[in-house]
């Protein structure tokens, strides 16, 4: 990867019988970064993925994967790459140890008993190993996932919803290790639905109804959302957010807390909105607007106008 | 990317834990042949006497009688009934009430004593022919032995070469026969055929509904690797149940073993490998396990029907033995009637060998070229 780009496509696009699933994505990630992958439900991430690591034949696009066409090079891209689905997806009735040691076998690597038993030390789970997958809970099901897919040292992960259905504490954990694991060099593609782990991403890519709308560093794709936010506090909060929704330019009325989060992409149009009610007993503040307004901005009626993203070409920022 | 016996073998492992994992599924795979020999053996090997039998006797003469006492003697007829017509006997028939009617005609001492060869007439509800075969044949000797006590002095004559009397027996519902010792065997083939194509049937379609395909497949594999790494562990379970069923065969129905069963066990491995990759076709072809369940029973269908098992293969209409001659079931019963009751060697296994090898070559063949390796 001459340019330090572990990801570099084109194009990508993927059909399902009249429903275009992926359409036409660009995505730069570079080596060692945390790529957070965000989109509502049926947006078209999984598919995304697949398409990556040569699970699904892409309709269209074009490409490297770790230097490896995306087109032609499955093969070689498959053995570099951890992929770890959305649903768990090893052998409920294997057990830990001949899950991980199945995974070590069809990878061909030297040394596996050791290799095998370093990795169930490092799930913390020494002496459980004959335990059946399908008998561990959510969370240490993602944990040995997580190993599994890891068992041959791949350069990129991806991972898709990897913390789905997990508890905070150990998704917490997950996230640390996945921040340690990029300092030694590891690239991560992360489908996620939460905000919290976005923030947690070096950069964000959005992707809606199979286009990706937005991609950069938190702070770039908020700033390309071009979205204004009031925070406003007072009484009755409730009937004023009711009051407000209906005014042109008010996308967005949401509590949070004691105050309420006023959001528009027409600046304008926004504070001709909110005009009516500067008043006492209201207490208004511009304020700069979140990932999650903007994760819901683009969900709302945006869908399907394309933000063009500045790309990232060699290291920028 | 090369084939890797490595690979191969770390699916071999797989499967062989998770098979041994599966114990439902393990014990059915030894339980039902023996269950199946059982219940066809003994409803075959079963040798019914005292069938209820009814008479029309139009004759008062005493050869008419002996005869009666004569059959009556041999155990297998019980007569229950004595009826005065021919539609008579018939209806007991169809309804089932007796198993055989034999009629004996006006004047049977008569031309019994002018030696004119009188016919007596036998009619068998023959549906369950394996019910009638062996009173059938009894019935024969009854009646000569019976006979030929009277064929003494002046009759000494009749007792030349021709019987004194005709007997004719009409089997009614089923003229086919099928004996004990050619239908044990036919069900080994049978019984491999159904268990090794239901089992590696569900081999890929349970990885895809269970979503480890998608897992296997972000592997690197080889299609191949895949499909013989699912038949191997298999291999050992047909051989198990083969085992099983000559076992019992032996032990339980005295099936005769002429020939060697080295070459027995060695030739069935082809056939087992047959079905086996025929199964994993089904499972490449079909997207749930229940159509690969169906597809199962579809190709079980033909296998039961024509491969000889049911019926004579000769008694086949040629468009039907066509068919029979496609599939490995139909060779497999040639080889092993061959080798346990005709005590056949390798030279004469041969010619049906290589048609079962030709067709696992192919069925992998085909399994490999319809694996999907992507998800779409
Ligand atoms: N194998 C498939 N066949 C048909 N449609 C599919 C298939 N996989 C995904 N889709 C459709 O493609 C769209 C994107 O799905 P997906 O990639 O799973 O979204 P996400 O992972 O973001 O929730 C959805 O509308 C989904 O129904
Ligand atoms: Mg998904």
């Amino acid at each position: 990867m001459p340019d330090g780009l572990a990801i570099d496509v084109h194009g990508m696009t993927k059909r399902f019988d009249g429903l275009t699933a992926v359409n036409r994505v660009d995505l730069q990630v570079r080596t060692g970064d945390i790529c957070g992958f965000l989109g509502p439900n049926g947006s078209g991430k999984t598919t995304f993925i697949r398409m990556l690591c040569g699970l699904l034949r892409p309709d269209g696009g074009s490409g490297t994967c770790l230097g490896h066409d995306v087109m032609t090079g499955s093969e070689a891209i498959k053995g570099l790459v951890g992929y770890m689905t959305q649903r768990f997806s090893f052998w409920d009735d294997l057990t830990i140890h001949e899950n991980l040691d199945f995974v070590a076998r069809m990878y061909s690597i030297g040394n596996r008993r050791r290799v095998v038993r370093e990795s169930i030390e490092r799930l913390g789970l020494e002496g459980q190993g004959n335990k059946l997958a399908g008998e561990l809970s959510g969370g240490w099901k993602q944990r040995l996932a997580l190993a599994a897919c890891m068992i041959h040292d791949p350069k990129l992960l991806l991972l898709d919803e990897p913390t789905a259905g997990v508890d905070p504490k150990a998704r917490r954990e997950f996230w640390e290790e996945i921040h340690r694991l990029a300092e030694q060099g590891l690239t991560f593609l992360i489908a996620t639905h939460y905000m919290d782990e976005a923030e947690r991403c070096h950069r964000l890519a959005f992707i809606l109804n199979g286009k990706l709308l937005s991609q950069g560093t938190v702070a770039e794709v908020i700033e390309q959302a071009h979205l204004t936010t009031w925070s406003v506090s007072g009484p009755d909060l409730t009937g004023l957010a009711g009051k407000l929704r209906v005014r042109p330019g008010v996308e967005q009325a949401v509590a949070f807390g004691n105050t309420l989060h006023i959001s528009g992409d027409d600046a304008d149009a926004l504070l001709g909105a909110i005009a009516p009610f500067r008043a006492a007993p209201y207490e208004w503040r511009g304020i700069d607007s979140s990932l999650e307004d903007v994760f819901i901005h683009f969900m709302g009626g945006r869908a399907g106008r394309q933000m063009e993203g500045p790309r990232m070409d060699g290291p920028s920022s | 990317m090369k084939f890797s016996p490595s690979r191969l073998w770390a699916i071999v492992v797989k499967e062989f834990v998770q098979m041994r994992r599966d114990r439902l599924t393990l014990g059915m795979m030894a339980g039902i042949p023996v269950l199946q020999l059982l219940l066809f053996g003994y409803a075959i090997n079963a040798n019914p006497k005292h069938l209820p039998t009814a008479v029309l006797m139009a004759d008062n003469g005493p050869q008419g009688r002996t005869l009666l006492y004569a059959l009556e003697n041999s155990s297998y007829f019980d007569f229950v009934r004595r009826v005065k017509t021919e539609p008579e006997g018939r209806r007991l028939l169809a309804r089932g009430d007796v198993q055989f009617v034999v009629n004996i005609p006006e004047n049977f001492t008569r031309d019994f004593l002018r030696g004119d060869r009188p016919a007596i007439l036998v009619e068998a509800d023959a549906t369950d022919p394996v019910a009638t075969v062996n009173a059938l044949a009894a019935l024969n000797a009854a009646v000569n032995g019976a006979l030929k006590n009277d064929l003494k002095g002046p009759l000494a004559f009749l007792s030349g070469t021709a019987p004194p009397v005709e007997l004719q027996i009409h089997a009614l519902y089923n003229p086919e026969d099928i004996t004990a010792y050619n239908i044990v065997p036919g069900l080994m083939g049978t019984i491999l055929t159904m268990t090794m194509i239901a089992i590696t049937g569900l081999a890929i379609t349970r990885e895809r509904e269970s979503g480890t395909m998608e897992n296997l497949l972000s592997m690197p594999t080889r299609p191949l690797e895949v499909m013989i790494g699912k038949i191997v562990p298999y291999i050992l379970v047909g051989y198990m149940q083969m085992a099983l069923i000559l076992l019992t065969a032996r032990l339980l129905f005295r099936v005769p073993m002429a020939g060697s069963i080295a070459l027995l066990m060695a030739v069935t491995f082809v056939f087992i490998v047959a079905n086996l990759a025929m199964g994993i076709t089904f499972s490449t072809l079909a997207t749930t396990q229940r159509q690969a369940m169906q597809m199962s029973m579809f190709f079980f269908l033909p296998n039961i029907l024509l491969s000889g098992f049911m019926f004579p293969f000769r008694g086949m209409p040629v468009w039907a033995q066509d068919i029979g001659e496609f599939l490995p079931l139909t060779h497999f019963l040639r080889i092993i009637r061959g080798i346990l009751l005709k005590g056949n060697g390798f030279t004469d296994v041969v010619r049906e060998l290589w048609q079962i090898a030709l067709f696992a070559i192919v069925a992998i063949a085909l399994s490999v070229k319809s694996f999907r390796r992507t998800l779409d």
